[in-house]
């Protein structure tokens, strides 16, 4: 294999493992009560992020949802201030003033999280709008979840970005659960994706657990929407491996099915084609997972070493 | 000096914003060729085109959402909601997002937008196309109101708002569009957050804005043909709030009249009336008045609507009963 292709696998390997480590973190220090607030992990999807985000510049713009810390590691965030902000605190991306559902960084394209199912795919298609008004070469991604998709919103979004022809790329996240729903009993079809006929714009499907179909798919759906061929709307099939936040006792679904799922775990998925083909060494691929590790221990002191906000912080930036 | 309608000082506002800011634009429903629902973009289509005129689907939550992701990425969006009732359908857009998003995202991100949107309908136009929907939108932190009686405050308030790097809620009123004030010709500001003493007096205060200014100032002529002297506040301003005008002329006259549209209950009037209460309670010489409309939906037919809308005569009659 030539070495820029593996040094583009190894990249995309290293974001999932970024983002599982700091999920599986959160799961952690949930459960022993040091962070304040409750998280949404992203555990089990994080081929979506990384695939989309690879094909991604650091001026293209991303909207990201409760479920987002992945979008941000992926489109380039800082882990530390990630997990400061997670603490609530003043090094935090937010000042620990928006916490896990509200992370934000213009500087890498990241418009915002959000903590209204749905609430970032109208605001996407003003980013989109943005883009073709600037004459700029970005494009919008608007991440999103099956849940989501069923908001008036997404028809209002879908349907204006597509009269106008916004190069917006609406990923759904369809990891089967809007919180404790499946979806099967919260919608009509089966594919997400059949709902692009709708706006008459092309509606993709890949396997949201393998990386390189995510990477190849969304490639393809960002070409086009920079083509002025968009939006376009791209489903990735997926599960949600957590509860909907943590402390979800998961009571609406089998331990069977989550079992199942974790079969096809995205970075299983990965090792396992990686070393099949030959790809890497095991223990590259570990030395990968265990820089990961650390990286996410050096966060988790920096927000730890981190003072919280002082108290005039309340008052600031209410208004510009 | 030549006068303009609210509407066409309004229409020039938004004109001279556009020729000076190519990030200026406009969006929604109707608003090209149309003119919009009250006339108010009427020839900006033809000026400035369809890319910068944009009409929109009827879609209010999409509306206000291109006007956050524009404006969150360099734009300065101007964008209409044809009528308040209708940004009960965009709330999400308005008061989860636009409002918090400069505060939760740290100062991250700043929203140079606006919202204008016309109250009180058009007379006759029953409970979903005729509201006073202020006090909703004075409940967010991050969100500036403005609500201008006269064409003067409209073109120069409008000016200061698209200016303004913060979303606002730019509040025109259905009823008033049609009427005529002096406008310079020039592009002005005038500061957000400052009243206007609209007619000096010495024997009662009455805080309004809007159509009710309107009344207010009538009323006030009425009352002076008795020998009752009465100021007349117009606020213009409803977020920040210039809550010193208020006190100071309280301070003065002893008495308190809050008049605007909006139903009485819970109304912004309540807010005026406990800030006076917290501050300038002993000034009082009698208790405080607030008109404005009964506790219920806007009716129809023109025999019930007269009954419920405020007007200059409840003025008149709630400064007798003051002056007893």
């Amino acid at each position: 294999m030539l070495e820029p292709q593996k040094k583009e696998l190894k990249s995309l390997f290293e974001t999932m493992c970024v983002i599982r480590c700091f999920e599986e973190k959160g799961v952690e220090l949930t459960a022993k009560g040091k962070l304040p607030g409750f998280l949404h992990l992203y555990i089990g999807e994080e081929a979506i992020a990384a695939g989309v985000c690879s094909n991604l510049r650091r001026s293209d713009l991303i909207t990201s949802t409760h479920r987002g810390h992945g979008h941000l590691i992926a489109k380039g965030g800082d882990v530390d201030r990630m997990m400061a902000e997670l603490y609530g605190k003043a090094t935090g991306y937010c000042g620990g003033k928006g916490g896990s559902m509200h992370i934000c960084d213009l500087d890498c394209g990241i418009v915002g999280a959000n903590g209204i199912v749905g609430g970032g795919i109208p605001i996407a298609a003003g980013v989109g709008f943005s883009i073709k008004y600037r004459k700029s070469d970005q494009v919008a991604v608007c991440f999103f979840g099956d849940g989501a998709s069923n908001q008036g919103g997404f028809h209002e979004s879908l349907n204006m970005a597509s009269i106008w022809n916004l190069p917006i790329v609406y990923v759904c996240e369809n990891n089967q659960y809007g919180i404790s729903l499946h979806c099967s009993k919260h919608q009509n079809v089966e594919n997400i994706a059949d709902r692009a006929k709708a706006y008459n714009i092309p509606g993709m499907i890949c396997d949201g657990n393998d990386v390189l179909d995510v990477k190849e798919k969304s490639s393809e759906a960002i070409a086009l929407a920079k083509n002025g061929q968009g939006p376009v709307l791209l489903e990735c099939k997926t599960y949600r491996i957590r509860g909907h936040a943590e402390g979800d006792g998961c009571n609406y679904r089998s331990e069977r099915e989550v079992e199942e799922w974790l079969a096809k775990d995205p970075l299983k998925n990965f090792r396992r084609q990686a070393l099949s083909k030959a790809w890497f060494a095991e223990e590259e691929l570990d030395a990968v997972w265990d820089a990961c590790v650390a990286k996410i221990e050096n966060a988790v002191q920096f927000a730890i070493g981190s003072s919280y906000p002082k108290p005039e912080a309340l008052f600031e930036n209410v208004y510009v | 000096m030549r006068t303009l309608s609210y509407c066409d000082a309004i229409n020039e506002a938004l004109r001279q914003e556009m020729e000076r800011d190519a990030n200026v634009f406009l969006a929604g429903e109707d608003i090209g060729v149309w003119g919009g629902c009250f006339y108010a973009t009427h020839d900006l289509h033809a000026q400035f085109g369809a890319g910068r005129v944009v009409d929109t689907p009827i879609t209010e939550s999409a509306i206000v959402g291109l006007a956050i992701g524009s404006a969150a990425t360099g734009l300065r969006p101007v964008v209409e909601l044809m009528l308040v009732d209708f940004a009960l359908v965009c709330f999400d857009q308005i008061a989860n997002q636009a409002a918090k998003m400069h505060y939760m995202f740290g100062g991250k991100i700043r929203l140079p937008m606006v919202i204008r949107t016309a109250c009180g309908g058009e007379g006759n136009a029953a409970a979903q196309h005729s509201q006073n929907l202020e006090n909703l939108f004075t409940q967010f932190p991050g969100l500036i109101v403005l609500a201008p009686s006269t064409a003067t405050d409209a073109k120069g308030l409008l000016i200061s708002a698209i200016r303004d790097d913060n979303p606002v809620i730019f509040l025109e009123h259905g009823q008033i569009y049609g009427m005529e004030s002096e406008v310079p010709d020039e592009a002005y500001a005038i500061p957000i957050g400052k009243a206007r003493v609209a007619r000096e007096g010495n024997d009662l205060s009455i805080v309004t804005y809007h159509r009710m200014y309107h009344e207010s100032m009538e009323a006030a002529a009425i009352l002076q043909e008795e020998g009752i002297d009465a100021e007349v506040i117009d606020l213009r301003s409803l977020y920040p709030l210039d809550i010193d005008a208020i006190i100071g002329s309280v301070e003065k006259t002893g008495k308190l009249i809050v008049a605007h549209d909006a139903i009485v209950n819970s109304g912004f009037g309540a807010e005026i009336a406990a800030c006076v209460a917290e501050r300038a309670l002993y000034s009082l010489e009698a208790p405080i008045r607030r008109i404005g409309a009964p506790f219920t939906p806007i009716p129809f037919t023109p025999a019930l609507e007269k009954i419920y809308l405020p007007n200059r005569n409840r003025i008149v009659e709630a400064a007798h009963e003051l002056m007893k």
